[in-house]
């Protein structure tokens, strides 16, 4: 793989994977709350948490990027803030997570929201007739039964964040070994005479990683459903 | 011994009603829309009423005056729902063990084999809910409630959603769990029958009102009291187990008088108690004579309850118990019934089916210490 792939390429292909990752891991807890949250509790606001999580599908890669850097610039409240603990996010590969973390937010928490309205709400309240506190019955009850949902939209926001583009360069630009993810060595490649052999590697390496993310999910989901539907 | 009181407003109706439950099974029996499920619903915590008072012994579960509103998962009921709602990812023993884990360090506890036994569960436990019968899922439900060292079951119409066999083949557990397990029950039934077989207390509900409460034979044997409608009224009489005859028929002695019935299971001895539907009961001023039915007991009028229709219940005190007997508000002019009056209730043997014969209560409850 190393030698099909050039140092500049494979460098690229390491950094995507590690940011995809960094991002999804970092993200499913906040998913998962905020997920449990939007389905199940009632509290003011709702109907803005709900937006605010939306709001990155729709507004254009480019602003969200751009709100990023004035939030978490090294000038921006809480980037000045971050850096008093030396905790660096513009221009870092940390940044390039938190923005494809962010961008693939609204799709993780959606599948997970839908797997969690999914469970009938009497068998939450069976366990807590059995003695079981809110967190408990989360623990055991909600969460093993939304586990299908959450491991789908854990791959879903994965792949979203290998392709994260438009909010990644905006936010922490195109710096290669540190920022330069797949979509933005495309990207890079695509700009200077005879890259296109490396773009072509990297649109191959895109394409496998995301069907085997989507296969990957479609089998695991299956697994878990069977194992939780008690079949 | 439980004690409830509740006020609540639902839309077009409100729940307004207060009933002790001593140990045994309470029966909450009444039509649906009665507010039943609500009652239980509130004492599980599952509801949050207006006002009320639910007090386990010294232990309050609920006092809106005194601002106590105990979190569900802190009251420590065993709850059977109408649906089963067992835990699909879980094993059946993983369900049965689900409510111990909970329980507090101190809690008397069931013994896991003895209600695995008792239930019937050995074959069942390394399966998933998802292969289960209706009436195996309810059977798992019961151990589940039972298991997580409950001071109270509560059992919401549990077997609405079984079939006839599957129904017969719960009743007899709940027969058990009353008169082996020292925590009152609360059970909630639209079925007379199933009231009959089971209540030691009856509450009858109407409307969100208690129109009767009391020992089960007393509430049942009251003309006045048929939340279930006319078609339903019938007295429960308490017997015994005399002797199986070879042609079929079972003897029974209730209050010093024989009762043939159709042949049901049992040992000669045991206490059994007995569902007569009233409008299997036909009336006479007289014994009569050459006829077919083999069960004429001798009694006093003691209550005439015209209906809306045509008909009436009468009332029989008689040495066996209370019975009610269904006729027509013509024939009760015309025989003169009238409180007080001597008559006979005349019984066809066929008429009792087995399922209106349960096992009787065991003797005395042995109270589990408590924590």
């Amino acid at each position: 793989m190393t030698d099909w792939l050039g140092p500049e390429e494979w460098k690229a292909v390491a950094l995507s994977l590690r940011v995809a990752l960094w991002a999804t891991l970092a993200s499913l807890p906040l998913g998962v709350l905020t997920a449990h949250a939007l389905a199940r509790w009632t509290f003011p606001g709702k109907h803005v948490l709900n937006g605010l999580v939306h709001l990155p599908l729709i507004l254009p890669p480019v602003v969200t990027g751009y709100l990023l850097l004035l939030t978490f610039g090294i000038r921006g409240p809480v980037g000045a803030l971050l850096a008093d603990w030396g905790i660096v996010l513009a221009f870092r590969w940390t940044g390039a997570a938190l923005a494809a973390g962010i961008m693939a937010f609204p799709l993780m928490v959606r599948a997970i929201r839908l797997s969690i309205e999914a469970i009938d709400p009497k068998l939450e309240q069976a366990g807590a007739t059995l003695g079981a506190s809110p967190l408990w019955v989360f623990a055991t009850v909600t969460l093993p039964m939304a586990l299908p949902g959450i491991v789908a939209g854990a791959i879903l926001a994965f792949a979203k964040a290998m392709g994260e583009f438009g909010a990644t360069i905006t936010f922490v630009s195109n710096i290669p070994g540190q920022t330069r993810t797949i979509p933005s060595a495309i990207h890079a490649f695509l700009q200077v005479p005879g890259g296109e052999g490396s773009a072509m590697k990297l649109v191959i390496v895109s394409v496998a990683v995301a069907m085997a993310a989507l296969l990957g999910s479609e089998v695991i989901a299956r697994r878990v459903a069977a194992r939780v539907g008690g079949a | 011994m439980l004690s409830v009181a509740l006020r609540h407003a639902f839309a077009g109706f409100t729940l307004d009603i207060a009933f002790t439950a001593p140990p045994g099974i309470t029966a909450l029996f009444g039509r649906s829309g009665a507010g039943k499920t609500s009652i239980v619903n509130a004492v599980a915590g599952l509801l949050r009423p207006d006002a009320g008072r639910i007090a386990a012994g010294e232990w309050v579960l609920l006092d809106t005056d005194a601002g106590i509103r105990l979190a569900p998962h802190r009251r420590r009921v065993g709850y059977v729902f109408q649906e089963g709602r067992l835990f699909p990812h879980l094993s059946v023993r993983q369900n049965l063990r689900y409510g111990a884990w909970f329980a507090p360090r101190g809690a008397v506890r069931e013994d896991f084999g003895r209600v695995v036994e008792m239930l019937g569960l050995g074959p069942l436990l390394d399966r998933g809910p998802g292969a289960l019968s209706g009436g195996e899922k309810q059977r798992v439900a019961i151990g589940r409630a039972l298991l997580a060292a409950p001071r109270l079951i509560l059992a919401d119409e549990p077997l609405a959603a079984l079939d006839e066999g599957r129904k017969a083949e719960i009743l007899p557990y709940f027969e058990r769990l009353r008169d082996e397990v020292a925590v009152p029950i609360l059970y909630v039934s639209h079925a007379a029958s199933e009231v009959a077989r089971l209540a030691t207390t009856v509450v009858a509900l109407d409307a969100g009102r208690v129109v009767a409460q009391g020992p089960a034979a007393a509430v049942l044997g009251d003309p006045a009291i048929t939340p279930a409608g006319a078609r339903a009224a019938g007295a429960v009489l308490a017997a015994r187990i005399v002797a199986h005859h070879d042609d079929g028929l079972t003897e029974l002695e209730a209050g010093g008088w024989p009762l043939f019935l159709p042949r049901f299971a049992g040992q000669p001895g045991a206490a059994v108690r007995i569902r007569i539907a009233a409008h299997d009961v036909i009336v006479a001023r007289t014994r009569p004579e050459g006829l077919s039915a083999l069960n004429i007991l001798p009694g006093t009028v003691a209550e005439v309850r015209p209906g809306e229709g045509p008909g009436a219940i009468v009332a029989l005190d008689t040495p066996a118990g209370r019975l009610l007997a269904r006729v027509t508000r013509r024939s009760a002019a015309a025989l003169g019934l009238v409180p007080g009056v001597a008559a006979h209730a005349v019984m066809k043997s066929v008429a009792i089916a087995p399922a209106d014969v349960g096992a009787g209560p065991r003797g005395p409850h042995v109270p589990r210490p408590g924590p």
